[in-house]
């Protein structure tokens, strides 16, 4: 994290808290910060008037959290939100849950009520700090001027250190209008305790080596915790030199290149058959950052039980937490693998890398991809559009359900950072927002939302913040008419009683033109590049209406709980069968 | 291995500062884990208190519980003592049913539990006992024939035994991972 501004840090003068509010961050090198005003806060926005910090306002306070996140996953800085006393603080309470969730380093400051008020159910009170406690890595009830800028200062550090997560500040309006001499020096944080520095011995780490050397089907199982240590080029190097295949979480899609011979894609629930299958049939799991969450895991007692696991991962309750580790290295992972890797022995494994790779072939002949145009849209062929038409080089921005797994299949993520998505939480309406905020973390980068009908209207209120900020994002609604997950989960396990899930939805391209931003409406395959093609090349905002195939699925598909060989798998028959028509 | 529940106690030093104990609570709450009991205090050192916490749960969950209480940024360190060769005592003040009659039996077993008679009415009395649970629950079972009017007990305090300390200082350092967990999704 950088020091900060030297005139912030040098200066020593007597300010208001909402002053060294603001002069504590622009110390932080804050660029900008996602809010929106009331008026427990009132004081701070008044003194946003005398900082160069650029304030967005949101539509609704989840957005502004939303933002954040997606600021801190595209740039690996803090992303920063502001809201003022109760509905504005509650309204963050879901995005600040996706943030931990995910590790992701933001931090929320929400104005209170005035200290003398608080515990009185005032007007706009509410507890924020005992509603945030168990989702905020850490949180702050401030009610001295004099409190701010150490918290403030601590806060970051506690945000973006270790495994990263959301820090809440709520600070009362009374501290806000008081006023104290600012010095950021002083404000430097203190050691809570002598912080053990959590460091495998040499015993651990051969230990693990032994494992690596020996192993004769080993499998990466590559995390966000890659992303999140800048481990990228280390992790490369070990699956290279010792020729072990890399399956990769969700939220690890871009640690590996997709393109790279040894990256198998995606692992779990809707993990492709050969990659769930190299990972029961593996005799050894390197777990690179990662927490063997269920959608990965499927069932425990059937999980990879032919393999020893190595489990490198920065936080220490997750270690045992869900699978037994053998042997468990607790530190930053890209340190551990420079430690790691010069005993590592160089080996091509090509016998277990073409046992892993050869049924690749039957999940081809499935693949949706390689069906011929039977007329109708599918949402596949919009992503796997996407991906060519932006040569992989954008960052894609997901929702959640259908359409966040179709991207993780048919988008191919080259870099860290191309994907945002909420993982843990599987946050509905998360995109647009986490969009516009990865749009103002990188300026220059091609931006793109791909949205559910059904998530997407959940945060589409953020259309205007995109207008009144100028903004190029470009977003593509993936428009099945369902609420296509749960739809799907209907279809599978609940006997096809589509039970609330049939979804109306305005005509997306009016609604976008309502908001000034120019909409195209798709419905048939020949019409998707073109459409891209139009809206990438148009200098601003831009939204694509695709209506898609209402009731596919996505394939494969191991139920929840099951045994990860135990998977549905796409019938092959149904395409075809629909080409005849 | 085995998950069934076992009583588990945890040593945990914190800052002295609101909401601590919320943030350690919280931990136990989210899991539905039962508190059995929890004492807080000062220690020799300003600014930091000590917790006892007891809490009767499987292996699996107290390593968990362990490690995020570990992950607070108020918590100084954390030790589960449950194996340790430790003294633990609670205090319990009881109130009894006597009178006159009653009186002279009710001070011979009060002599024989070392504990105290620290308040004597017409009608009652108050004995003090300080002790293990066991040593608690046995004086109990014995005076409940008086009739037990009241009760209050403090949760135990514990202490591990010989030179080493529960103290941030030593236990700061990192321990080693229990290899012994099994993973289960039903605890």
């Amino acid at each position: 994290m950088s020091n900060g501004r030297p005139d912030a840090k040098t200066e020593r003068k007597t300010l208001t808290g909402a002053e060294i509010i603001w002069k504590s961050l622009e110390a932080l090198d804050v660029d900008c910060v996602f809010g929106y005003p009331g008026g427990a806060i009132l004081p701070t926005y008044d003194a946003l008037t005398r900082s160069k910090i650029h304030h967005v306002l949101v539509r609704h306070e989840q957005g502004a959290t939303h933002m954040a996140d997606g600021y801190a996953r595209a740039s690996g800085r803090v992303g920063v939100a502001m809201a003022t006393s109760g509905p504005g603080a509650t309204n963050m309470v879901t995005g600040i849950a996706t943030a931990m969730m995910d590790s992701s380093p933001i931090v929320c400051i929400t104005g209170q009520v005035g200290s003398t008020l608080i515990g009185t159910d005032a007007f706009q009170e509410s507890d924020i700090t005992g509603i945030t406690l168990p989702i905020t890595k850490h949180n702050y009830l401030i009610s001295r001027a004099e409190d701010i800028a150490p918290s403030i200062r601590e806060a970051f550090q506690i945000a973006a250190s270790d495994r990263p997560g959301p820090v809440l500040l709520d600070i009362t309006k009374d501290a806000q209008q008081a006023s104290c001499v600012f010095d950021w020096e002083a404000a430097a944080p203190k050691p809570h305790r002598r912080e053990p520095v959590f460091f495998p011995d040499q015993v651990e780490l051969e230990a693990a080596l032994a494992l690596i050397n020996q192993a004769q089907r080993p499998v990466i199982l590559a995390g966000h915790g890659i992303i999140l240590s800048g481990a990228e080029r280390e992790v490369r190097a070990l699956a290279e030199r010792a020729g072990i295949p890399v399956a990769l979480t969700l939220l690890g899609l871009g640690s590996f290149p997709a393109s790279h011979p040894l990256n198998l894609g995606m692992m779990g629930m809707h993990g492709e058959a050969w990659v769930n299958q190299a990972i029961q049939e593996a005799d050894l799991l390197i777990a690179l950052g990662m927490r063997f969450d269920d959608r990965v895991t499927g069932k425990l007692s059937t999980y990879a039980t032919k393999a020893k696991k190595i489990h490198i991962e920065i936080d220490r309750a997750e270690i045992n937490k869900i699978v037994h580790a053998d042997v468990p290295l607790i530190g930053d992972l890209r340190e551990v693998l420079e430690r790691l890797l010069p005993g590592v022995r160089p080996l091509a494994r090509s016998e277990w890398i073409a046992q892993v790779t050869a049924s690749k072939h039957d999940s081809a002949v499935r693949d949706i991809q390689n069906l011929p145009d039977n007329g109708h849209l599918y949402a596949a062929h919009v992503i796997n559009a996407l991906w060519r038409e932006t040569k992989g080089d954008a960052i894609v921005v997901t929702d959640v359900g259908q359409h966040q797994m179709w991207e993780a299949q048919y988008y191919h993520h080259e870099r860290s950072r191309t994907l945002i998505t909420s993982g843990g939480l599987g946050t509905m309406g998360f995109a647009l927002p986490a969009a516009i905020g990865a749009k103002f973390a990188c300026p220059e980068s091609e931006v793109w939302v791909v949205a559910g009908d059904g998530g997407f209207q959940m945060t589409m209120a953020e259309l205007a913040t995109i207008v009144q900020e100028k903004l190029n994002v470009k977003i593509a609604i993936i428009n099945n008419g369902f609420l296509g997950m749960v739809r799907q989960w209907q279809e599978f396990f609940y006997d096809g009683r589509y039970e609330s899930t049939p979804l109306l939805s305005p005509d997306f391209a009016k609604l976008a033109e309502a908001y000034g931003i120019p909409a195209l409406t798709v419905t048939q395959r020949a019409q998707v590049n073109p459409a891209l093609q139009t809206s990438r090349f148009h200098a601003g905002p831009a939204l694509i209406d695709f209506r898609v195939e209402q009731e596919d699925s996505v394939f494969p598909m191991v139920p929840a709980g099951a045994d990860l060989a135990a998977m549905i798998r796409r019938p092959t028959p149904l395409v075809e069968r629909a080409s005849d028509e | 291995m085995s998950e069934g529940p076992r009583t588990h106690t945890f040593v945990v030093y914190v800052e002295d500062k609101p909401g601590v104990l919320n943030r350690v609570a919280s931990l136990f709450r989210r899991r539905a884990y039962n508190i059995e009991s929890l004492t807080v205090g000062h220690t020799e050192r300003p600014g930091v208190s000590r917790m006892t916490i007891v809490s009767a749960i499987s292996e699996g969950a107290a390593h968990r519980v362990e490690a995020n209480i570990y992950k607070l940024v108020n918590v100084l360190s954390v030790q589960d003592v449950t194996a340790a060769s430790t003294v633990a005592r609670s205090l319990a003040l009881i109130k009894v049913d006597t009178h006159e009659e009653s009186r002279r039996r009710l001070m011979e077993i009060v002599r024989v539990f070392r504990a105290r008679v620290v308040d004597l009415a017409p009608q009652s009395a108050i004995i003090e006992i300080t002790g293990g649970e066991d040593k608690i629950n046995a004086l109990l079972e014995v005076l409940r024939p008086f009739g037990i009017i009241e009760m209050v007990r403090t949760g135990q305090v514990v202490m591990t035994r010989g030179q080493r300390t529960d103290s941030p200082e030593e236990s700061d350092r990192p321990k080693p991972i229990r290899q012994t967990v099994v993973a289960s999704h039903s605890v």
